[in-house]
């Protein structure tokens, strides 16, 4: 299978900055993703292991005793790993190709009606971002009236995640083919958490494009396995070498730490080298 | 042929090796888990034109636009409206989980009466001329025995034209008893009628300060118009604006500030009569827009020296000293105040003493400072000719005992309601009308509450939704839902400027609701002379219309009418209101040695409306856990009395009992409790009935000794192993 990987960069690496000292922890990045992709729901949601939420907001805490102690939201969608070539850990054990790295984009897609449950990929995801259909959905009377054809819902046995609302991508892309434009616009494609966030602490675009404002925020050091030039930003075990594309940001050190398992003398901001 | 027993074992297995060379076993399993997946009830959503329709969110305060995705004549989706003043785009968790509150399955989808036991939920469909009907005949009943005052209603607002119409119909009815639900706006329209001298109520050009000094108030936990006050936090961040949260507890507002100052709860007014008392001192403050401060001085100097304040609010000396100096030197100061998101009235002393501490800075109707602003006046409606039945109404005393007496200073005391009516009121009541309010979840002390609306003969409730309130009544008669109707949406919500937005029908009624406007006009129409007179519209869109006058247009094409230029209710500050008692939490110390405090956030509504399924599901694990709720409690706290993390611990306060589970949190100060209000429903659906504590099943109001609304903060309790 390495062999099928060609070495050509992607044409479009989409990714986010999101802002933890912005973010506050409100939620609405997490109900936005619901309503935008038809999330199921179900009566107690308080089993977080089997509560489906593509995105989801952790709550970091700095360990110390009052009054020092200190709080941080940290919103997880999936990372959509980029690996070493397009080998990010979920795709490299999908024996039904449901999911892809997508060289296009970027994203790693998720197509359910390949998918049939064996659930690898979730266990190989560092980031528990893919969730299983335990059962079937179902909406109260009535409510499946809000459901958007946009996105397919779900069904009993299969595996779901972010796709970074490639939905929105596809019909930016037909709108822009008819604009007669060569690329998507930076605003004509944005997800639905980047959209919601009221305290504009997520930021989503090209991160190889220079003109697009994640790019200029994360600046992107291809030499250093896509390691962010800025130095409040991280990724979130950043030196397993998932490559991810969400990166974070912080000016808080404490923070920047508790985005990998940092032994008490190492530093923060390395990068594992590709060994193949 | 004869089967021996070779030729068997050869069929059988060169048959298995067989079908298993053959793709049959893996298309069969292929197929049995396709066929197992794709159900008929795994919904299909149909595809169709897409448009998007604008309008405004009144599910809180806050005023935000909303722009509403429809695919083929159905809503999908609820975004937040670009372009506009509020929210630009943004939009909070409870404006995104709108659709589910339309198409939910709690909705009172007809005019109904109820046949069963209060509260057994058996109801019977009626048509509204019948509903009209039984509404009418009772009210007119009443009013012609000259019991017109013993009707009451309660109201979630009394700001644009559907409140306005519930107080008209009041007024023409010959009732005093229009009440509003409590909330921050009652001190602080108190506050700025005591301070400036006028009715009004207060903003704050928070985008434009450059030193927030917040006295508990839930900046990102839903405090004013959230989706604003989110987009300033952000914006401060972006200028390096110093933002001081002072609150005991760290809430995601202190967690997001500069510095979080924990203070004694319930002393947030010390400190800031403290740091007023230094500014003074030090003469490092600003007299242009204070008057009474020379006869003030010295109590002021006397009452609060540093070292005293410290005592009292557990913030040390050079702390006060530091913030005094930071906050009279900044450029720009703005101090805020109004616990969490401000749903409780408080205590007038509270409140002024920070507008005082504004007013100290030199930043009343400053750029970046605190603008008094007088009501919205567009409504002109001629007043209501009154006959002889209605005037003898409207002359008898208030149920809840507003406007006289030792309560002159409160318009409206939804909190005494359940004391006046469970036998301390001047006469019983026998009707009471419930608009946009849930009284019997979100007053406190809901025991008596429930309690006295067992007492009352006779409760019509307007609500949407099959709420904790309309459980309890004897008619229903919905009212449609935001996204199905028109109307006015004053906002006030502290913004600097006055602002009006347009709820206007995205989706046609999904059921068979009537606008409560639209339910008022016909009920008085209904009714005859004298009450039809007050009410000459043929419809409540007419009623709209009209009483929008010009700023109709604008409000069509823009959704939004925005007056920027404010005539402010005063320019000068009459020092007042703060040489009240400090309200002391109830319950004896020995006997209650904790403290309970209810805390705010912006995943649960803590208003009128429950919340939404997909709004249930962000609520951590360990808020809500199964159908368990939680305390937070200082681990040090939890130690002594043999409790970690998740065990069941039994908590009681003078109000009540409750079983809760513990989690552990460092960011409490040790003795103090936390819990979240906004929980503990019994009504609506599985997806939140039952759900955790209410919390005003063990808070009882306490009141303000200058006004009598409901200034509790907290509680003293007691926590126990279960």
């Amino acid at each position: 299978m390495k062999n099928e990987h060609n070495d050509t960069p992607p044409v479009m690496k989409f990714g986010m900055a999101i802002d933890l000292d912005k973010c506050t922890g409100c939620g609405a990045c997490m109900v936005a993703c619901m309503s935008e992709n038809n999330i199921p729901f179900k009566e107690d949601e308080s089993d977080k292991l089997v509560s489906i939420t593509w995105m989801r907001i952790f709550k970091l805490s700095n360990g110390k005793s009052f009054p020092d102690t200190d709080i941080c939201y940290l919103p997880r969608p999936c990372q959509h790993c980029e690996g070493h070539g397009g080998h990010s850990p979920c795709v490299s054990v999908c024996p039904a190709t449901a999911t892809d790295y997508s060289r296009e984009t970027g994203i790693v897609s998720q197509i359910v009606t390949r998918c049939f449950g064996c659930r690898y990929c979730m266990g190989a995801c560092p980031y528990h971002a893919r969730y299983f259909n335990w059962w079937d959905p179902v909406w109260p009377d009535g409510m499946e009236k809000y459901l958007s054809p946009n996105v397919s819902p779900r069904m009993r046995g299969v595996v779901e995640k972010c796709s970074f609302c490639f939905h929105r991508y596809q019909l930016a892309k037909n709108k822009a083919y008819l604009d007669g434009e060569r690329r998507v616009p930076e605003a004509a494609y944005q997800t639905a958490c980047t959209q919601a966030c009221p305290a504009g602490a997520i930021v989503f675009g090209d991160l190889n494009n220079p003109e697009h404002q994640v790019h200029q925020i994360v600046k992107p050091d291809p030499d250093n396995g896509n390691r962010s030039r800025n130095p409040r930003a991280f990724r979130l075990l950043e030196r397993t070498g998932t490559n991810t594309k969400v990166y974070y940001l912080s000016n808080r050190e404490w923070v920047r730490r508790a985005g990998d398992n940092y032994l008490a003398h190492e530093m923060t901001g390395q990068v594992s080298k590709p060994h193949h | 042929m004869k089967v021996d027993r070779r030729s068997f074992l050869s069929f059988v297995i060169g048959g298995a090796a067989g079908t298993a060379l053959s793709p049959l076993p893996w298309k069969l399993m292929d197929d049995s888990s396709i066929w197992s997946q794709m159900w008929p009830w795994t919904p299909v959503p149909p595809d169709g034109e897409v448009v998007y329709e604008d309008s405004t969110c009144t599910l809180c305060p806050g005023g935000c636009g909303i722009s509403v995705r429809k695919v083929d004549n159905r809503a999908v989706k609820i975004e937040g409206k670009q372009g506009h003043p509020i929210n630009d785009g943004g939009i909070c968790i409870l404006g995104l989980s709108g659709l589910q509150m339309l198409y939910g399955p709690t909705r009172v989808k007809s005019p109904m009466k109820r046949i069963g036991e209060r509260g057994d939920g058996q109801w019977q469909k009626i048509s509204w001329d019948e509903a009209i009907a039984i509404l009418t005949e009772k009210l007119i009943d009443i009013r012609d025995k000259g019991e017109a005052h013993t009707v009451a209603a309660i109201a979630g607002s009394d700001s644009g034209t559907v409140p306005a119409l519930i107080q008209r119909f009041m007024t023409a009815y010959g009732s005093p008893n229009f009440m509003r639900t409590p909330s921050g706006r009652d001190a602080d329209e108190l506050a700025v009628n005591t301070l400036f001298g006028d009715q009004g109520r207060t903003g704050f050009d928070v985008e434009n300060a450059d030193y927030i000094l917040s006295f508990g108030s839930g900046i990102v936990d839903g405090w004013g118009s959230p989706v604003r006050m989110f987009r300033a936090s952000s914006l401060w961040k972006d200028k390096k604006t110093t933002v001081v949260q002072v609150e005991p507890r760290l809430s995601n507002s202190a967690a997001k500030a500069t510095r979080w100052v924990p203070v004694n709860p319930g002393t947030e007014a010390d400190l800031a009569l403290g740091i007023a008392a230094v500014m003074v001192s030090r003469n490092m403050i600003d007299t242009g827009t204070v008057s009474g401060l020379s006869s003030w001085k010295s109590d002021l100097l006397a009452e609060y020296a540093t070292e005293k304040v410290s005592q009292t609010t557990g913030v040390a000396a050079e702390v006060i000293a530091e913030l005094a100096k930071d906050f009279a030197g900044a450029n720009r100061p703005l101090a805020l105040c109004g616990r969490g998101k401000a749903q409780t009235a408080g205590s007038l002393r509270d409140i002024a003493a920070v507008y005082a501490l504004n007013a100290l800075a030199g930043n009343i109707n400053q750029k970046g400072g605190m603008w008094p602003i007088p009501e919205a006046d567009y409504i002109q409606w001629p007043n209501v000719a009154t006959d002889n039945l209605a005037s003898a109404g409207l002359s008898q005393p208030r149920i809840d005992g507003a406007g006289a007496g030792k309560y002159a200073q409160a318009r409206y005391l939804a909190s005494r309601l359940a004391d006046a009516v469970n036998g301390n009121g001047p006469y019983p009541l026998q009707v009471l009308l419930v608009a946009s309010a849930n009284p019997c979840h979100d007053l406190p002390d809901t025991q008596r509450v429930k309690e006295a609306f067992a007492r009352i003969p006779f409760i019509v409730s307007f609500s949407s939704f099959h709420d904790e309130t309309a459980a309890m009544a004897d008619l229903l008669l919905p009212d449609h839902v935001y996204l199905e109707r028109y109307e006015d949406v004053p906002v006030g919500a502290g913004l600097a400027q006055q602002m009006i937005g347009l709820s206007r029908p995205v989706v046609s009624p999904q059921f068979n609701t009537r606008h409560l406007g639209e339910t008022l006009i016909t009920a008085a129409k209904a009714m005859g002379e004298p009450m039809a007179d007050a009410f000459p519209w043929d419809d409540y869109e007419t009623c709209l219309e009209e009483t929008l006058a010009e700023k109709w247009d604008t409000l069509m094409e823009d959704g939004v009418w925005v007056q920027a230029d404010i005539d402010p209710v005063g320019d000068t500050l009459q020092l007042a209101g703060m040489d009240a008692e400090a309200v002391q939490a109830e319950g004896d110390v020995n006997s209650f040695p904790l403290l309970l405090l209810p805390y705010d956030t912006i995943r649960l509504t803590s208003g009128y409306i429950g919340e939404a399924p997909f709004m249930i599901k962000t609520v951590a694990d360990t808020v809500i856990k199964g159908n368990d709720g939680f305390v937070e409690v200082n681990p040090q706290t939890a130690r002594a009395a043999g409790l970690g993390q998740g065990d069941m611990a039994t908590l009681t306060t003078p109000r009540g009992e409750a079983r809760v589970k513990i989690h552990l949190f460092e960011g409490i100060q040790p003795g103090v409790l936390a819990m979240a209000r906004g929980l503990g429903h019994t009504a609506y659906d599985a997806f939140l009935a039952g759900k955790g504590v209410n919390i005003n099943t063990l808070i009882g109001p306490v009141e303000d000794p200058s006004s009598g609304h409901d200034a509790a903060w907290g509680i003293r309790a007691t926590l126990s192993k279960a």
